[in-house]
């Protein structure tokens, strides 16, 4: 085998691809060879590293040198320096948001040094479009030791000891649901992997199905040897066109090997997987709704019991996980339950990925035991608030989820914790907001989502949800009257009670949280008609203070409907009746003139 | 083709070589590389060094290259750095004492105390 004293890994996930991963790739080559070194240095096309804000991102091994927002034309300069002379390139290493200290190294990043990555823990570092590279990382020996050694049954026991619950939303036992469907007789079942990430801000599992496919399938496989599956959906949205791609490829990988299909590894066990592209509705991610889409029906939920461990894909026995599950299922075998049960709180096990978006100095993939407070994620992973703003609350779930107030970021993140503070874990998307971000606004915004999402089978869902959008476009718009706070909870509380699927009974969250910790804004915008974070353009007024203003006329100028007149070197007035609250006059005014309020 | 669990753990056994440079662990050789380095043959060298850990498959040894540290006048200069031992320079070296180096310093941890230049804790 060729060895290679170097390897530059190029990200290529979809974040990096965007910016322009690809080109550099095929520049490092060129220049490789240019240079003679194409014999001692190797380009590896990696998956997504989870910081994709200070992408491109190109890592040299084995300094672990971390290089951000590298271009085409840096590339001679990395081989001739780092790659000739070992000298690193400075002026490419990522740079510490507060200290402004450069960081040579991956591990010594703040972002990633607090992380421990189980589900990730590939992303970044294997091919993965090279079945070889995830199995010279142990990769298939779990399923190996699971098919040699273990009954079915002695697979789920593992699994409950372990404490795994669902990643993707609700958080239910993984082992019990294994067990279920295990129970349940029948001769066909199936096994499903639920890719079909739909939430707002959320990306783990596509960074999981693009940097590390393999790990999700040899996942489906344990579980599908322990209920007795000998088929499998991967039901992936259309919109990740490269997870789609990578997942073929190693499906067509792993049946090359004799790792999927008939007799594996010499076992009795057989098991085939199939793609399937979902396309485009949100609702496709409940269960049900999945299997009924795959079925070629229409997607949309149906009333459970049966439950899909009893009567699920074409009406058989079918265990139904996320990827993020799956893809922590090998490392359970491979390790023992037991060290991996040593992780987290004593009811949630294990890591969890969060997508951090908003308001935030560092942007992306984070996985961090359970247990971790709220505030080191968004505080050292995260490296805090942008501009140096006030934190306000983070959306944790998504459009399902709710919203974290300021005195709760010290609660340590886990299901039930963050379920009785109103939000849920979700599938893990943070959203962070500052001083300048208005809670009504997001409430209106998350459930503007899901209305527009409700399938319309149910009527709580369907019905219930307009009305109370159109409540919060009223209280946004200026309009809100005192009872919309009693009928929002209302309407909320019996959407909770009745709607079918989990996309109706959580969509209510976001509204009844913001009113439970923020209802001084939602009073604010009612009674006083003021958007304290100046978000909500109706309540607003434009004035200019006469004081401040020399006359300039530049906010004159780039008024697009004229609204503000005066004299030349005069202070200018603003006509509230013809202003149409776009903010470009601030932007423009160097006087600090111009106040909205 | 993987039939058996056997299977299996050989190609893995190959397979490890792909990554173990990213691990970050195990032995490392350092070749100075600065211009001096480089006009002293520090190029054939590092070729040497990177034949021989391929002929032995030694693939979790990592080789890096850094600049001028000033001894100039002993390039070739390469360090051997095993996992909680000494820091150890060998100087003048040539292609053809790499064999030398590799097999009984880096694999069984024997200085070659005739190259020796530096020995840094």
């Amino acid at each position: 085998m060729q060895l290679y004293r170097a390897h530059i890994l190029v990200c290529g996930g979809t974040g990096c691809v965007s910016s322009g991963s690809k080109a550099i790739q095929e520049a490092l080559t060129d220049e490789l060879v240019k240079n003679n070194l194409d014999k001692e240095v190797k380009v590896v096309e990696t998956g997504c590293h989870g910081f994709c804000e200070t992408g491109p991102i190109v890592i040299v091994y084995p300094e672990g040198t971390f290089y951000c927002r590298v271009s085409t034309e840096d590339v001679p300069e990395i081989i001739a320096e780092h790659l000739v002379k070992g000298r690193i390139v400075k002026r490419l290493l990522f740079k510490a948001p507060v200290t402004e200290e450069q960081v040579p190294s991956y591990k010594e990043i703040a972002f990633y040094r607090k992380q421990q990555r189980v589900a990730l823990r590939n992303c970044g570092h294997i091919n993965p479009d090279n079945i070889n590279e995830y199995i010279g990382r142990d990769g298939y020996e779990a399923l190996s030791k699971v098919l040699t050694g273990m009954t079915p049954q002695q697979v789920i026991d593992d699994m409950k000891k372990s404490g795994l619950r669902g990643r993707g939303g609700g958080g239910f036992s993984t082992g019990l649901k294994w067990q279920f469907a295990s129970n349940s007789p029948g001769p066909k079942k199936y096994i499903i992997c639920n890719a079909d990430e739909g939430d707002p801000g959320a990306f783990m599992d596509r960074s999981v199905l693009e940097g590390d496919p393999h790990s999700v399938l040899e996942g489906m496989m344990i579980a599908a040897y322990a209920i007795g599956a000998d088929e499998g959906y991967i039901y992936v949205r259309a919109e990740y066109p490269l997870a789609i791609k990578r997942l073929k490829t190693a499906i067509a990988q792993a049946e090359e090997l004799g790792l999927l299909g008939e007799n594996i590894m010499g076992s009795n066990f057989s098991c085939t997987l199939h793609i399937k592209e979902g396309a485009g509705a949100f609702v496709c991610g409940e269960e049900t709704a999945l299997m009924a889409s795959i079925e070629g029906s229409r997607g949309m939920p149906n009333p459970r019991p049966p439950f899909p461990a009893v009567k699920g894909l074409f009406g058989k026995p079918s265990n139904i996980n996320n990827v993020e599950t799956y893809a922590n299922v090998p490392i359970i075998y491979l390790h023992g339950a037991d060290k991996f049960a040593s992780v987290g709180t004593e009811k949630s096990k294990g890591t969890k990925v969060f997508a951090l978006t908003g308001k935030l100095r560092n942007t992306g993939l984070a996985e961090v035991p359970m247990g971790i407070s709220l505030r080191e994620i968004i505080f050292d992973i995260g490296g805090g608030i942008i501009n140096d703003k006030k934190f306000k609350a983070v959306q944790i779930g998504g459009p399902s989820g709710g919203c974290i107030p300021e005195q709760h970021l010290d609660t340590p993140v886990d299901y039930d914790s963050l379920t009785a503070l109103g939000a849920m874990m979700g599938s893990g998307g943070l959203v962070i907001m500052d001083e300048t971000s208005c809670m009504v606004d997001m409430a209106r915004y998350f459930l503007d989502f899901t209305q527009k999402e409700s399938c319309g089978k149910c009527i709580p869902c369907r019905e219930g949800t307009k009305r109370m959008l159109e409540i919060l476009q009223k209280i946004c718009g200026g309009n809100g009257v005192p009872e919309d706070i009693t009928t929002l909870e209302t309407l909320g509380a019996v959407i909770k009670n009745t709607a079918l699927c989990g996309l109706g009974t959580t969509a209510p969250n976001p509204v009844l949280a913001t009113l439970r910790y923020f209802r001084d804004e939602f009073e604010a915008h009612i009674y006083d008609k003021k958007c304290p974070a100046g978000v909500c353009t109706a309540m607003l007024e434009y004035k200019i203070v006469t004081d401040n203003c020399k006359g300039c006329g530049a906010c004159a100028r780039v008024c697009p409907v004229g609204a503000i007149t005066g004299e030349k070197k005069e202070p200018h007035e603003i006509d509230t009746s013809k202003c149409i609250k776009c903010g470009s006059c601030i932007e423009k005014c160097k006087f600090n003139a111009i106040v909205k309020g | 083709m993987i039939k058996s669990p056997e299977d299996l753990k050989r190609l893995r056994e190959e397979a490890k070589a792909l990554t173990s440079i990213r691990a970050g662990q195990g032995v490392e050789i350092i070749v100075g590389m600065g211009t001096c380095g480089i006009a002293a043959g520090a190029r054939e060298v590092m070729s040497a060094i990177l034949d021989e850990l391929s002929k032995r498959e030694m693939s979790d040894v990592r080789v890096s290259q850094t600049g001028c540290i000033g001894m100039c006048e002993k390039e070739v200069l390469v360090d051997v750095v095993r996992p909680g031992e000494t820091r150890i320079t060998y100087g003048r070296v040539k292609p053809q004492d790499i064999t030398r180096i590799i097999n009984s310093h880096v694999t069984n941890g024997q200085i070659v105390e005739d190259l020796v230049v530096a020995k840094l804790d």
